[in-house]
Parts: C-alpha cells; structure tokens; sequence
C-alpha cells in the first residue's frame, strides 16, 4: 500500500505491464522471427540462413496474386453478405426482441459451440453433389442437371459467410441496442418517416458497430483457408491455403513467411481506406 | 406527401375561429394488456394557454401526452387536433412537437443540425433554414453553440437546445414531458421561470406534463390534476389549492389538514370529538354524513382570533426561516400549522405548550370523506 502510495506515477504502468509483456513475449517476438524468415533462404534439407532475401516477397506476388487478391475479394463479399444479413436481425434482436433478447442471441452463437471444422465439413454435406439443396434448384433450374454448388466460389464465399457472421451480428447488436429509442421517437416527432429516421438517426449511430464487425469479419476472413480448402477446387484457394501448403507441407518456410506478410500489408491497406472512408472517429467508436 | 399535408395542416389552423380549442380529447381510454392507463378521459386545451398534466407517477399523464403526439393509439376515443382527428395519423404528419424527458438531441449531429432536422424535412433550405436556426438559438440564448455536439453542452443548455429544435418548427402545440427532471433544483427554478416567459413570447400552446406541484403551478395556466387515469380536478392553480374538490386534490397540492366530521347543520360540520366548526358558505353543496372540512396550514391561527376554535398540544416545531412549522395534536388528530415569522422578538411555541387554534370559515373547503387519509 505505501508502495503504491509513493510511487503513484507507477501505477499506470505496473496496471500496462502484463498488457506490454504479453504483447511482447507473443505478438512482437513472433512477428520479428517471421519477418526475419521471410528474408531467409535454402531449402528444409540443407538449411535456410538469412541473407536478406528480397526475392522471397516479388517471387510471392509474382506467382501467387491470384490468390491474394481472390483473398481479398473472396473476404470483403463475405464480410458485405454478413453485414446484410446481420443487421436486420441485430437490429430485430434489439429492438423487438424484449425479454427473449439474451436467448436470441445465443442462437446466434449456439452453432459457434461446435468445432469450426465440423461446422465447415457439415457445409461440405448440406452442398454437395447428391444433396437435397443442389437436388431442390436442380430441379427449379436454377442449377444445370450437372450444375454443382460444392467447389465453386459461392460455396466458399457461403461458408466464409457462415463463419463469420457472429463476428458481425454481436457488435451490431451492441451499439444498435445502446440506442435510445426516444431518438427515433425525437426524429419521427421532427417530421422524418420511418424510413428517414432510420438512415438520419438510427443507421448513423450504429456506425461504430457496422465498422468494428466489418473489422472483426474481414481480418480473418481473409486469411482464413478451411472454407476454400474443404468447400472449393484449388481454383478457388485463397492465399491462406497456399500459406499453410508452403509451411505445413512443402516446408518452405521463407517463402510463407514472405505472404504472410504481403497479407498483413494487404489488410492494414485495405482497411486504412476503409478508415479514411468512415472516419477515424467511427473506428474507435468516439462518435456518440 | 407529408410535406403537402403539413401545408393543408397550417392552412386549416389558419382558418380556425379563435374559439376552437388547439387540442381535444374525446372520451379516450387506453389500456396496456390488463391495466388501464388512461380511462375515458375528456379535455379540452384552449389556443395559446400554458397548460398542466399534473399527477403521481402512473396517473397516465405522460401516456395521454405520448398519445397527442401520436407515440401511442388511444384503445378507444377520439384526439382532434384543432378541428382535425388525428388517430392513426403517425407522429410525423401532426403539427406537435415534444420536448422529451432525456431532450434526446442526437448525438452524432451539431447542435445547429439537430434545431435544423424538422425544418430540413419540412422542406426548408439555405438562408432561409440558417436564419430560422440561428434566430431560435438566439432566442434560448445559445447563439453561437451551433457547431458544437449536444455531449459538450450542460443540462440546462442541452434542455435549451431541446426546446429550440421543437419551437423552431412553430407547431400548433408543444409537448413537454417532464422536461425538468433532469436538473438541479436551482437550475430548474431558472428554467421554470425562462420556459413561462418563452411560451408568452412565442404564443404556442404549451402542454407540461410533470409530477412535481410547485413546478405545475408556477409555470402553468391550467392544471388538469390527474389520478388513475382520470381527471380529479381541472383549474387555475389557485382554484386548486383554495378550493380542491377532492380530498386526493387537496393532499397533492401542498399540505392539507382534513378533519373528518358529520353535516350537521347547514355550513355546519360536526368534527369526532364532538365540536361543531363552521364551514364557507355552500361548499356543503348538498353533502350529507360524513364529509371532510380541509384547512391550509398557512390559515390557521396560533391563537383564538378566528371562530372555528381547537385546543391542542405542539407536538413538534420545525424552524423554515421564513416561517415555523408546528405539528399540533388535538382530539381531531394532528395539524400541522405553518406561522409566518414576521414579528422579531416573538418567542416560539415549543414542543409540549398547549395552545388553541383557530381559523375562518372562509378559509375552509369540504371533500367527500375518504378513509385512510389524514
């Protein structure tokens, strides 16, 4: 006690300590081995030694910008799908839900109990070949008699979709349900229809929620390999897939470490766009 | 489009011979599954009056205002708005706007923005919405706030704010519920005092719902005292507190002694223990057995001046300043007596004197008895 009391200054930092030292000790440690990997050469039999191998990273863009920017695509749909698809029943869930709030929303995350591979593989079941959804709009003709679901993009951009989409629905629901719903009534008093008090008052204030699920969606998401791996053809894999090929199987560490790179920078430009758009203010969530 | 119905709205209130009261309610009952908030309640507000919903909470005062501003259907019953009925017509095509408990000013707008949404959606643009604003800011004395977000302002500037954003769009009637809650007890006394003087100067007709009595007093014209879901009594304050009709009327505005007693003669009343004590002339009003005789703490005397005469015992003294209160025990139960202290030098009764109480006849109002009340 009198520790603290004479070192006041301290305590900020003694409250940061386990903060820093695990971002260090796990996040800072790892990522300066990886960039240091990247920058390595040889091969798993003779041995690989740093010799500030540049060639990695153009070798990398040269032969896989394909899957890089099918990443990025594959990953920025998905997150589009889960925002439209996890806003009205945030919204729902908020606003009409009342007592059965908390109970809606552990549907929402009651999948999420299961492992996210079986998930994946029960996708894997529900669109393959002989199953009853390709059976049913085979038989609308909504698909061709060999038209097929399983190994195409839908089906990856689907399963991405599916996983992801908690990762959506739970910050819109938090900042949709932190509205007072006396705004709404205050703009619908001022003249706005439903519909205007909806894109002037309500759709403003849940910006904070829209970005950080956006966020929450699209990070992972695209780096996320397991959908297209077990619901697409390799035309359909995503730079994460060659990631995990490149370590896992060809042991070609150098050049995964380069990609994972690559990916990083691919993300953190795409979402410093995505800031400047929505404004810095929204990504932290100081607007209201 | 709305737009044109606000059009045809102005032009018929425009119209309107001046008689025609702005708001009326026409037997409405509203109930919420098993529990009837409002119950068959009829009203009529005059053009331009300052006019007060006042009651415990519960009593469906804010849901009869929450359904002139169409936030709320009546279950049954007619609103007219002027010489238009209004039910079903959603809260954006009437000509009312509300002053909300939480102000509930947006928070991602300026304070400019958020007086300039029912104007923008009227229609209204470029110099003529800047001129609009900027005269209403100036008029809650915010000039110069416009750029600012309602979260860097106090409650009371954010309660200004509130006011010019409905005000600027001089709607047939404003709405205020509860608007002063929020605030400390000076600010709202300024506040109080600043909205009377607003609604004089604008000319709108003001409906104030709120639970505290002084405030409805102060502020209001006409006060509708509301107690489960209906109207007790409706007037001007002091035809309230001088003549309550009901003994619920009576205890909720300010402190009221109730003795109850028998008719025993005409402007007669026979108290439990047996006195006689003279009431006003009429206020019997053909009342028999058992009725309650109401005096003001502040009309009754410390001495035998008067002809209506108790002894008693001072039970308890409370030193206000301005004046003393005493809690006095007689055979009729206690009274509580209030004594202006405008005599220096005078030495306070203290608790265990004995003393007699007196009061005017005048100064007296009948109730129905009602048991368990003091």
């Amino acid at each position: 006690m009198s520790f603290f009391h004479r070192h006041r200054g301290l305590t900020p930092y003694l409250l940061l300590g386990p903060g820093i030292a695990w971002l260090a000790v796990f996040f800072v440690v790892p990522l300066g081995f990886l960039a240091y990997q990247s920058l390595q050469s040889g091969n798993f039999d003779i041995g690989y030694a740093f010799t500030w191998s540049w060639g990695n990273y153009w070798h990398a863009i040269r032969d896989y910008h394909a899957q890089f920017v099918r990443s990025l695509e594959y990953a920025g749909l998905a997150t589009v799908l889960a925002l439209v698809i996890s806003y009205p029943v945030a919204y729902w869930i908020a606003f009409r839900g009342g007592r059965w709030k908390n109970l809606l929303l552990l549907f929402i995350v009651a999948p999420f109990f299961v492992t996210y591979l079986i998930r994946t593989l029960a996708w894997e079941t529900i669109l393959s070949d002989n199953g009853f959804v390709v059976n049913t709009l085979q038989s609308l003709h909504v698909l061709g008699s060999s038209g097929r679901l399983l190994a195409t993009s839908t089906a990856v951009v689907t399963g991405i979709t599916y996983n992801f989409l908690p990762f959506m629905a739970l910050p819109l629901y938090v900042s949709l349900e932190q509205i007072d719903g006396s705004l709404i009534e205050a703009a619908e008093d001022l003249y706005a229809s439903k519909l205007h008090a909806f894109l002037r008052v309500t759709l403003p204030l849940s910006l904070p929620g829209v970005v950080a699920g956006t966020l929450l969606t699209f990070i992972p998401a695209a780096g996320d390999f397991i959908n297209a791996q077990l619901l697409g053809s390799p035309e359909n894999h995503m730079i994460g897939n060659v990631i995990q090929s490149k370590f896992l199987e060809l042991t070609d560490y150098p050049a995964a470490a380069s990609m994972s790179f690559i990916l990083m920078a691919g993300i953190l430009v795409a979402v410093a766009i995505y800031a400047r758009i929505v404004g810095t203010e929204q990504l932290t969530g100081t607007a209201t | 489009m709305a737009v044109d119905e606000r059009i045809q709205q102005s032009l018929e209130r425009a119209a309107e011979s001046s008689g025609t009261p702005d708001i009326r309610l026409d037997r409405i009952t509203k109930s919420f599954g098993d529990i009837i908030a409002v119950d068959d309640l009829s009203l009529e507000i005059p053009r331009g009056s300052f006019f007060a919903l006042l009651g415990p909470s519960g009593c469906g005062k804010t849901t009869t205002l929450r359904m002139i501003g169409g936030f709320e259907e009546p279950t049954a019953g007619l609103i007219y708005l002027g010489e238009r009925e209004v039910s079903g017509t959603p809260p954006y095509k009437r000509d009312v706007n509300t002053v909300f408990q939480s102000y509930a000013l947006f928070p991602h707008l300026s304070i400019f923005e958020n007086v300039a949404f029912g104007l923008r959606r009227k229609g209204t643009r470029g110099g003529n919405l800047k001129g609009k604003v900027e005269e209403m800011l100036d008029l809650v004395q915010l000039s110069g706030y416009g750029k600012r977000k309602p979260r860097q302002l106090s409650g009371g500037q954010q309660q200004r704010v509130a006011l010019a954003r409905a005000l600027v769009n001089s709607p047939r009637v404003l709405l205020l519920d509860e608007p002063l809650g929020a605030l400390d007890l000076k600010l709202r006394k300024e506040m109080q005092l600043f909205i009377k003087r607003l609604q004089h100067d604008v000319g709108i007709t003001f409906i104030h719902v709120t639970h505290d009595q002084e405030e409805a007093m102060t502020m209001a014209d006409r006060i509708a005292v509301m107690n489960e879901g209906q109207i007790e009594q409706l007037g001007t304050p002091d035809e309230l507190y001088e003549r309550p009709q009901t003994a619920f009327v009576a205890s909720f505005l300010g402190i009221s002694n109730l003795l109850t007693g028998a008719v025993a003669g005409p402007d007669e009343v026979r108290l439990e223990d047996g006195t006689t004590v003279r009431v006003r002339n009429g206020s019997l009003n053909g009342r028999k057995g058992r009725v309650a005789v109401g005096i003001r703490p502040e009309k009754i005397r410390p001495d035998d001046h008067d002809p209506n005469r108790l002894p008693g015992k001072v039970k308890e003294r409370a030193y206000i300043g301005v004046s003393t209160q005493y809690i006095v025990e007689t055979p009729n139960g206690n009274i509580t007596v209030v004594v202006l202290n405008d005599r220096p030098g005078t030495v306070p009764l203290g608790p265990g004197d004995r003393l007699t109480l007196s009061w005017d006849p005048e100064a007296t109002f009948v109730v129905d008895s009602l048991e368990g009340s003091a």
